[in-house]
């Protein structure tokens, strides 16, 4: 745990000294704001954040991966992976590391946002709890996508690479549940389940279902785990 | 300190090492020489625990580095061929890191970062950002950042490649230094380097030992032949003959034209030629100007150990 935590604030250190965190803080506040602003202008405004966070499941798919190319895949091509794997820690200890680095900093661009809230607490009488769980929810999802970019940053020494990977991986599984109408059965049911985005539409409403927390944090753990295997896989090259 | 037996690392059908064998003892410096792909990296690669042997065991320090990799790696210090370093973190830094993650208490950290620092001499960039330093000083981090823990084994994967002349002057002298108190292998295909800082030799070839010994040993365990450079006043014809003549002496060339030359003499190991040929130097009247004896060099034992035809 201890290596774990180092290595996390290692890379939480080194994030936030390079100008890509705020640039990337930036993009997403800068959407956000936007689609916020479109949300409440409408004819029958309503007080929720319902409008920015919807949109943020697909900037997310595109502004992860973006977090995480760097984690792994730079490690390969600077040679460190080597003096980590050769240091008396484990491989999931780095794993875990830099996930929760980059959970820190995916939460981090999330922090600018809060601001939107408070407007909305001034000029209107938003419901709390579609707001909360609806920021559960996007951190759950944050994570999934997150865990998707960790393992592309570890199959190669690229970082464009391992962020393209991420990226069409991430879009695929969050429009997959739009083919569930034009297949059938088991298939169907099968599009709609692996479908990132599909889970996240209850906590939006301000549903905290078992079953989609559940679904985030195993899919998260599976693909933290294929990237431990990926890792231990360069130890049999 | 270091126990190797019968090594083998296979990547798909090709074997990289086969059958290695050897131990090096407490406070011994062992050089690891071999063309490239011989198998050095392969092997290094293996006791530092980064990759497993397809068979065969090895110990560094009383632990199994497949069975025990992480005691065993607590007591390994490692230089990767390519200097692995962040190149955004400040040297400072980037030893705090490592000597974290390597276990260290807080105390003993700082009092090591100083020591090493010392060490390595990098006072004036303690500060600097890695990514800014040059290639020599980016060494000395390398070096730094593998003696930070105390380890009692430290693996070199050729720490003076790619370094100006000077810095590989002072990094040599660097490890000699850390020999006695480390147990140390060191790679390399530099071979006066070996005989300069190592107590021993492996000479690696195609994956397997061809070998071990100390530089002087192996050097004068293989010289099959006695070399002599002449340098004589006198008719250079006449000398050429009646050097060609004197029993044992195999072959004579010659360089340089003139009243003065150059001769190069092989003989037969244990021929002795050289008083004979004194003696007929000056018998002739001719003028001897110098005459010396010489040692086959690591880089001729290397090439004929290493070379099919000569084999």
């Amino acid at each position: 745990m201890k290596n774990t935590l180092t290595i996390a604030w290692k890379e939480t250190k080194t994030y936030f000294a390079s100008p890509m965190a705020y640039i990337i803080m930036a993009v997403y506040a800068g959407l956000a704001a936007y689609y916020f602003v479109t949300s409440i202008s409408g004819v029958l405004p309503e007080a929720t954040v319902r409008g920015y966070l919807i949109p943020s499941t697909l900037i997310f798919a595109l502004l992860s991966p973006v977090i995480t190319m760097r984690l792994l895949a730079e490690e390969q091509k600077l040679g460190t992976l080597e003096l980590l794997m050769t240091a008396p820690i484990r491989d999931y200890e780095i794993v875990l590391g830099k996930f929760l680095a980059a959970l820190a900093s995916l939460v981090s661009i999330l922090i600018p946002t809060v601001y939107l809230v408070f407007l909305l607490f001034l000029f209107g009488t938003p419901d709390a709890g579609p707001i909360l769980s609806g920021y559960l929810g996007l951190v759950l999802f944050g994570m999934a996508t997150l865990s998707v970019g960790l393992f592309a940053s570890s199959l190669s020494a690229n970082q464009i690479l391992s962020a393209v990977v991420a990226m069409g991986i991430l879009l695929i599984l969050s429009v997959i549940d739009l083919a569930s109408t034009y297949v059938s059965g088991v298939f169907s049911e099968l599009a709609l389940q692996v479908s990132l985005t599909n889970h996240f539409q209850d906590f939006a409403r301000g549903v905290i279902d078992t079953h989609h927390v559940v679904f985030y944090l195993i899919f998260t753990a599976f693909l933290l785990f294929l990237t431990v295997r990926s890792l231990e896989s360069r130890r049999w090259r | 300190m270091i126990e190797v037996n019968n090594l083998t690392k296979y990547y798909g059908d090709y074997p990289a090492i086969e059958g290695v064998s050897f131990t090096v003892n407490k406070g011994e410096i062992l050089g690891f020489l071999g063309p490239n792909a011989a198998g050095k990296t392969t092997t290094m690669r293996i006791l530092t625990g980064f990759m497993p042997p397809t068979s065969g065991s090895a110990k560094v320090a009383g632990f199994d580095v497949v069975d025990n990799s992480l005691e065993a790696r607590r007591h390994i210090g490692y230089l990767p061929e390519t200097v692995p370093l962040y190149t955004e973190m400040t040297v400072e830094d980037y030893l705090d890191f490592l000597g974290n993650i390597r276990g260290m208490e807080k105390g003993w950290r700082k009092r090591r970062i100083e020591e090493v620092i010392d060490i390595t001499r990098l006072h004036d960039y303690r500060s600097s950002l890695i990514g800014k330093l040059s290639k020599g000083f980016r060494q000395r981090v390398g070096i730094a950042q593998a003696i930070l823990h105390e380890p009692d084994v430290l693996i070199m994967d050729e720490p003076t490649i790619g370094i100006d002349p000077i810095q590989v002057v002072e990094t040599r002298s660097l490890i000699k230094g850390l020999g006695g108190e480390h147990t140390l292998i060191l790679s390399t295909h530099i071979l006066p380097e070996v005989s300069m800082v190592c107590d021993r030799v492996i000479i690696i070839h195609e994956g397997q030992v061809v070998a071990i010994d100390t530089p002087e040993n192996l050097s004068e365990r293989l010289r099959g032949t006695e070399r002599i450079e002449l340098d004589v006043r006198g008719p250079a014809a006449q000398v050429m003959t009646a050097l060609r003549n004197v029993s044992g002496v195999r072959e004579v060339t010659r360089t340089g034209e003139g009243d003065v030359a150059s001769y190069y003499i092989e003989s037969n190991t244990g021929a002795e030629v050289a008083e004979e040929i004194a003696g007929l130097v000056i018998g002739h009247g001719w003028g001897l100007l110098r005459l010396q004896p010489i040692h086959m060099s690591l880089e001729e034992i290397f090439l004929r150990l290493t070379d099919p035809e000569s084999s």
